[in-house]
């Protein structure tokens, strides 16, 4: 699950995750998680966006898996860019995945594209955004604001202005569209 | 009075609570215009037409500016917790706020404190709390769509983003989502879950099917579910068991969206301004003979 996995170059491999020694960055809010992702997959580590335990769950979160044997250096990387992790903590049980399955329906002119809880409606030959639908966390209403009315390429991109779990569904969904119309 | 809790997609827009009207177009409180558009905007317009249907008072709200950061959301969770005690509410409905457990349960603790505790509404961000706190029997109604119903029907996730794949998310298997919600403790008293069907359900299961008029450009319509749960939230407050209310607000928002003549480039406000003729409409032709348990 990444917002920029395909678009990075390869850089050097990274040691991957496995087993037991998994560690996750717990953040503030989920743009930090987001902002932390597209660094440390830039910069080639394996890791992943997930739910969170149950013990350290709070409402609207996402957590970073990471390789635990690489703590030191990933909290290297982040200080390097400003990025204080909440907290950091050992995985113990298996974490929550993200819905990573699209719906879409064709209404013939226009084009409807769900990630998860979020629907994302362009109109096929221009490309605009016509109607965001969906979510409950209160940056979808202003996500919709500022796409609706823009062609997807004009409009600002929700990992970029987007803080919570819906915001991050709607990049998904964004980016789905995305790859849909460009076909 | 209905009173309202929710947020507008403004960061500069301070924590107010008051009385709030429509002019026009806009909603109007304390001298400053929100202009309608999808979100706890939408609900509370929808609110207000339908309360001015019904000759009832003008809603109740307690709102902050919030773009996703959280900070809006915990402006009100906070003086919610402190002067909620003090309403007169007889109804509350709680819409697009941060999901945040700990302030979910403050406000509930500060609710039950209330003499006469007022019948509860959730949706949205606030329903996802609820339900993530475990405590979504407290709740009068949820107003969740399809994949807001599987998250409820999910006993493990804590957001729909984590909803497990095997809950399938499809219209056709909202009965048995609506089962398995009542199942784990995890749905309202009445749920009306909205659709290309509209399901009126509570632990008994489905009570009512509501598919006219059917529009299927209604669901890529932002804010269309904001209407729904500001209908039906009206209604309640104005003294109709919530089951009918739930009923009748499914039909109304059906027939506004008719009325709207929806693609689905339509805007929500299109279908608002429907509003007055379709519970017009509704309210002379429907005989609501659901409920007789309050």
């Amino acid at each position: 699950m990444s917002f920029l996995g395909f678009l990075k170059p390869k850089k050097e491999k990274r040691p991957p995750v496995s087993g037991q020694d998994r560690g996750i960055l717990v953040f503030e809010n989920t743009s930090e998680v987001i902002r932390t992702e597209s660094l440390l997959k830039a910069e080639g580590w394996k890791i992943r966006v997930m739910g969170p335990p149950p013990e350290i769950r709070s409402g609207c979160d996402l957590v970073i898996e990471f390789p635990l044997i690489e703590k030191l250096r990933i909290l290297r990387t982040l200080n390097k860019a400003k990025i204080q992790p909440k907290e950091i903590v050992p995985v113990i049980n298996p974490l929550l995945q993200p819905v990573d399955l699209f719906q879409i329906k064709d209404f013939g002119r226009y084009l409807m594209v769900r990630a998860a809880n979020m629907k994302l409606t362009v109109e096929k030959d221009t490309r605009t955004i016509v109607n965001v639908s969906g979510g409950g966390c209160p940056d979808v209403p202003y996500l919709a604001k500022q796409m609706v009315g823009k062609t997807l390429s004009e409009s600002p991109v929700p990992r970029d202005i987007g803080h919570t779990l819906c915001g991050y569904a709607l990049q998904l969904a964004f980016e789905e569209t995305t790859r849909i119309c460009c076909l | 009075m209905l009173s309202i809790v929710g947020t507008i997609p403004d960061n500069a827009f301070p924590l107010i609570a008051g009385n709030i009207t429509m002019e026009g177009e806009e909603l109007c409180i304390h001298g400053r215009k929100i202009p309608v558009n999808r979100g706890t905007p939408a609900l509370l317009a929808a609110a207000i037409m339908t309360g001015n249907m019904l000759d009832q008072p003008a809603p109740f709200v307690y709102l902050a500016g919030d773009i996703g950061l959280g900070n809006g959301s915990r402006q009100v969770y906070e003086y919610l917790t402190g002067h909620v005690g003090q309403s007169d509410a007889n109804a509350i409905t709680f819409h697009y706020l941060q999901p945040d457990v700990d302030w979910h349960n403050k406000i509930m603790f500060a609710l039950d404190e209330m003499p006469k505790k007022p019948l509860l509404i959730a949706d949205a961000g606030y329903m996802y709390a609820a339900k993530m706190s475990g405590q979504s029997e407290a709740y009068d109604l949820f107003t969740p769509d399809i994949g807001e119903l599987a998250f409820l029907a999910d006993e493990k996730a804590p957001h729909p983003f984590y909803t497990r794949g095997f809950i399938l998310q499809e219209e056709n298997r909202a009965p048995d989502l609506i089962a398995r919600a009542y199942k784990y403790n995890n749905a309202s008293r009445y749920l009306l879950v909205k659709g290309i069907k509209d399901y009126l359900a509570d632990k008994r299961g489905i009570l009512e099917t509501i598919d006219y008029p059917i529009d299927d450009a209604m669901e890529a319509i932002g804010g269309t579910g904001d209407t729904l749960t500001g209908i039906a939230s009206a209604l309640i407050a104005s003294g109709m068991k919530v089951s009918n209310s739930a009923f009748i607000a499914a039909k109304v928002n059906r027939l506004a969206g008719f009325y709207a003549k929806p693609t689905p480039a339509t805007q929500v406000i299109e279908i608002i301004r429907q509003i007055p003729r379709a519970i017009k409409e509704t309210l002379t032709k429907t005989k609501v003979i659901i409920g007789n348990e309050e």
